[in-house]
């Protein structure tokens, strides 16, 4: 295949930052879409240039650290991560435009790179359940019925990767947030500090900059782990709740 | 040298009370006294930040991602395992112990491996508590599946994604600590040097990898939580920053590497597909719970196939091999990792392979599909069906996947005592790091527990030993140690800046791949390793001569991360070949071909190789040391392992 790739190039976070166009040919179909960039920084490094910074780790799916904006699409055509992208969902002669997440509460650091750090301040905000090591009950005193077990497993599979805040244009992270929260409200281990814990990481996902929700639901659609709106609509209760029980009103 | 494995003596199962028993404890008021720097975020390291933290020690923990969450553990799919015994199939942690030390190919210890058991009960315990979503049966119970290697049903699962989920309880507990100020995070910082003075280890430095500032760290004690070294192999199903960085910079600082040419091939991986692939996916192990395994039985359907001319669902039974249930009828295809790999490699050398490249044999489930509905397994399984048709194109509910083995665990690692401390005071190495209790082979679904049980169990008892020796007052990171070790590594790294040869990176961290692929893989003979130590050696020199680092220090630089983790792989890829070269034994995932039985077994020697390899680094380009520590077995027979 033969592919253009229009990319965004910024040095680090003061820079403005541009586009810049790149031509590839010999694209295999089976190349995954990092893979593919793998080839272009080849070529780069051959000429001496600065190759397209990009983060990834896992290359499977499932560590989070991902992230492209392509042809304005976060991680792409298809409902996936960016790193399980395969060029077989593009055509030969396409141009491709890659960029970073854009949101402020994910700055840019190079290029495709940005600062996510934010989600893990949200999470240390009350994304826990507050248990020391040892001193628990044994396992299995603790029956959970199968179906709350598996919806709370549905909330906990998301990867942390930032899809849905880029996907959102009010860069939302209220897919992320709740995801959490429903994860440790369907399970009876979280319903000791389930007022606080929704409070608390709702106020910090709001001073991180991230904005309101208006309900377009591009979010989920867009959310490689296929998290569910139904999450939302649980954090409101949880948070509604929350707010007429609360002791800090 | 000598070798203190400090095992406790005793009795098997009272050694690790009596142990807890004994060892130094630091008063509740004065661990905050004490700073710990703990490097690598997965379970090991996540798990025992955490617990450092709730004691109240003060805690530093790094990774090289951008979040503690992303840590390799989190791509861990198929399993954790207790002994819990929660299916009443005669599960005891004596049955674990000794599954682990036979698994293992008897080259592990018996005291840590009984610990590891014990402890195991204790894990399921605590993630549930935190909020693991463990898969549960009907009754709100949780559920269980077997695993390679095994005869009863002990693992534990939150679907296809175990790891993830118990990376992020792991996760939570740690946050829950940065929250309340005993943990401070440092994210996107690598580690790339030990620091020690009078014979301790008193802190790291590191590489800001957005600034490119080089820091120093103090701390009491340092904890190496970094992961295992399968990138060393170029392709494997690590995640793509997964390196040995971090030991191998102990390692020259005086820290033993043990048992370096251990490695696991998994047997379950998609195949490589082309030359621009950059890493290999593991298809977990648990698909063997219900596919078959075979290739045809001629070479002539089998190359009809490659060619495209006939269909696997075409080919009736009586032309298929199902050669793991033939050959090991009690086992069938859940042998062992070390001998499903081999086997698989056996009949692609015998050119009944499938997929294009002949390099590949079927996991086939048509039959469990057929016996339990589409339905079923699409519940087990679904995520790794969905996986494999991402990434191959072909639907596994339809066509059976192929798979073949890839470089995936490494059981060598930093040698460690009974307490995790390595041969430097104030130096641990826990999870996959440390060469502790796998042996020769690992069992799968093993490696989550070990890791959990360091952290968790282990390490936030026998760290107080140590630490209740020392002065609260810590060597300042003002000192002249760090200031030295600080400049070492600027000049190391302009070095590596200035070269500007004509190759990239990844040039030589495939060729180095390739080299050890082919001669320190799945099966390895005298020739071809002594090949291979005189091929790393000009790739290692080429490399210090004609790479191209691009940019510079002071900033994001993915290039010079990348040449700073290969020019260590290019260190140890030498002395696993070393270590190979020494080991004329066949031993679990390690098969000399001199050491076979006539089935083409492997054939471990016992009188010669009962010991632990532990290698002592001597300087550039010297030929590093054998220190050898026996092994006593007084517990189990030490027998030849047959699966049959
Ligand atoms: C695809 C796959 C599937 C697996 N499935 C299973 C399974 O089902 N069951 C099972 O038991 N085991 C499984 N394993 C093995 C198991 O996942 C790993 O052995 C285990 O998770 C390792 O955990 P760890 O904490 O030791 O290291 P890791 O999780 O690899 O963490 C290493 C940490 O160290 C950090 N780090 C490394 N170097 C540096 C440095 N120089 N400076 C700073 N930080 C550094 C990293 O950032 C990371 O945080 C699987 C492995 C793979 C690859
Ligand atoms: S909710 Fe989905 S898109 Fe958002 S971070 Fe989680 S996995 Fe990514
Ligand atoms: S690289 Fe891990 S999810 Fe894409």
């Amino acid at each position: 295949m033969r592919i253009t790739l229009k990319v965004w190039r910024q040095k680090n976070t003061q820079d403005k930052g541009n586009f810049k166009t790149y031509k590839l040919d010999n694209i295999s179909p089976d190349m995954s879409f990092l893979e593919m960039f793998d080839v272009l920084n080849e070529q780069l490094v051959r000429q001496g240039e600065d190759p397209v910074h990009f983060d990834h780790d896992c290359r499977e799916g499932i560590c989070g650290m991902c992230s492209l904006y392509i042809n304005g699409k976060p991680h792409g055509p298809k409902q996936t991560t960016t790193c399980q992208l395969h060029m077989r969902s593009f055509n030969d002669g396409d141009t491709i435009t890659v960029e970073p997440w854009r949101a402020t509460a994910f700055p840019v650091l190079k290029d495709l790179v940005v600062d996510r750090t934010s989600f893990d301040r949200v999470i240390q905000a009350g994304g826990y359940i507050s248990i020391n090591t040892g001193g628990v009950p044994d396992a299995n005193e603790i029956p959970i019925p199968k179906k709350d077990a598996d919806k709370a497993m549905d909330a906990a599979a998301c990867i942390g990767c930032g899809a849905c805040v880029a996907a959102c244009k009010n860069a939302s992270a209220m897919l992320f947030v709740s995801a959490k929260i429903s994860q440790f409200s369907l399970l009876p281990q979280g319903q000791t500090e389930r007022k606080t814990r929704a409070e608390k990481m709702i106020a910090q996902m709001d001073s991180e900059g991230f904005g309101a929700c208006t309900n377009t639901g591009a979010c989920s659609a867009e959310c490689p782990k296929e998290i569910s709106l139904t999450n939302i609509a649980r954090m409101n209760r949880e948070y509604f709740t929350a707010k007429v029980g609360s002791d800090n009103v | 040298m000598k070798l203190d494995s400090k095992i406790p003596g005793g009795p098997l199962a009272e050694k690790w009370s009596k142990h807890k028993f004994n060892v130094k404890l630091v008063n509740p008021a004065n661990k905050r006294k004490y700073d710990i720097i703990v490097v690598g975020t997965g379970l090991a390291g996540a798990s025992a930040a955490a617990s450092f933290g709730e004691l109240g020690y003060n805690v530093k923990a790094f990774c090289f991602q951008d979040s503690p969450r992303r840590a390799h553990s989190i791509a861990a799919q198929g399993g954790i395992n207790a002994a819990k015994n929660y299916q009443n199939d005669g599960d005891s942690v004596f049955r674990l112990f000794y599954d682990t030390i036979k698994g293992g190919d008897y080259r592990s210890r018996e005291g840590n491996v009984y610990r590891l058991a014990e402890v195991s009960v204790d894990i399921i315990d605590q993630c549930v508590a935190q909020g693991v979503p463990f898969a549960r049966e009907y009754g709100g119970l949780l559920a269980n599946r077997s695993f390679g290697g095994a005869q009863v049903s002990r693992t534990f699962y939150a679907k296809g994604q175990t790891g993830q989920q118990l990376l992020l309880g792991a996760y939570s507990a740690l946050s829950r600590q940065v929250s309340n100020g005993k943990v401070k995070l440092h994210a996107r910082e690598e580690m790339i040097d030990l620091v020690m003075k009078d014979g301790k280890a008193v802190g790291i430095i590191t590489r800001n990898l957005v600034t490119g500032k080089i820091e120093s760290h103090s701390a009491h004690a340092v904890v190496l939580a970094t992961g295992g070294y399968g990138n060393v192999f170029f392709l494997s199903t690590n995640a793509m920053g997964s390196n040995v960085t971090a030991a191998w910079r102990a390692h020259k600082k005086g820290a033993l590497f043990a048992n370096p040419c251990f490695t696991q091939i998994h047997p379950t991986c998609i195949p490589v597909s082309g030359d621009h692939q950059s890493k290999l996916t593991l298809m977990s192990e648990s698909l063997r719970n219900d596919g078959r395994v075979w290739v045809p039985k001629s070479k002539e359907d089998a190359e009809k196939i490659r060619k495209g001319e006939l269909k696997p669902t075409d080919l009736p039974e009586d032309k298929r091999d199902y050669y793991l249930e033939e050959r090991y009828p009690s086992f069938g295809n859940l042998v062992p990792r070390d001998v499903a790999s081999r086997n698989a490699k056996n009949v692609c050398d015998e050119g009944r392979g499938v997929a294009k490249t002949g390099l590949a044999v079927y996991l086939d489930f048509a039959d469990a599909i057929k016996r339990d509905s589409r339905k079923v397994i699409e519940s087990k399984y679904g995520n790794l069906f969905d996986m494999y048709q991402q990434i191959t194109g072909e639907n596994p509910y339809e066509t059976p996947m192929m798979i073949y083995p890839a470089v995936h665990y490494t059981m060598g690692g930093l040698w460690v005592d009974y307490n995790l401390m390595t041969n430097i005071p104030g130096l641990y190495a826990i999870g996959e790091a440390n060469f502790s209790d796998h042996g020769a082979n690992r069992l799968g679904a093993s490696a989550l527990m070990q890791g959990l049980a360091d952290g968790y169990f282990v390490i936030p008892y026998t760290i107080g030993d140590y630490l209740a020796t020392l002065p609260y007052e810590k060597v300042s990171s003002d000192d002249e140690v760090f200031k030295q070790a600080e400049n070492d590594i600027e000049e190391k790294i302009q070095k590596l800046l200035s070269i500007k040869g004509e190759k990239t990176v990844d040039d030589f961290h495939k060729a180095l791949g390739h080299i050890m692929w082919e001669y320190c893989g799945m099966s390895r003979n005298e020739e071809g390793l002594k090949k291979a130590k005189q091929e790393i050696k000009k790739l290692k020199e080429e490399f210090w001569q004609n790479v191209n680092v691009i940019g510079g220090n002071d900033e994001l630089n993915q290039s010079l991360e990348k040449a700073n983790r290969v020019a260590d792989f290019l260190e140890l890829g030498e002395l696993m070949i070393d270590d190979a070269l020494d080991r004329s034994e066949s031993c679990g995932g390690h098969f000399r071909e001199e050491s076979q039985t006539e089935e083409g077994e492997a054939k471990r020697k016992d009188d010669e190789f009962s010991y632990v390899s532990a290698w002592e680094y001597q300087g550039e380009n010297a030929e590093e040391v054998l220190h050898k520590e026996d092994l006593v077995f007084e517990n189990v027979k030490l027998t030849q392992r047959s699966y049959k």
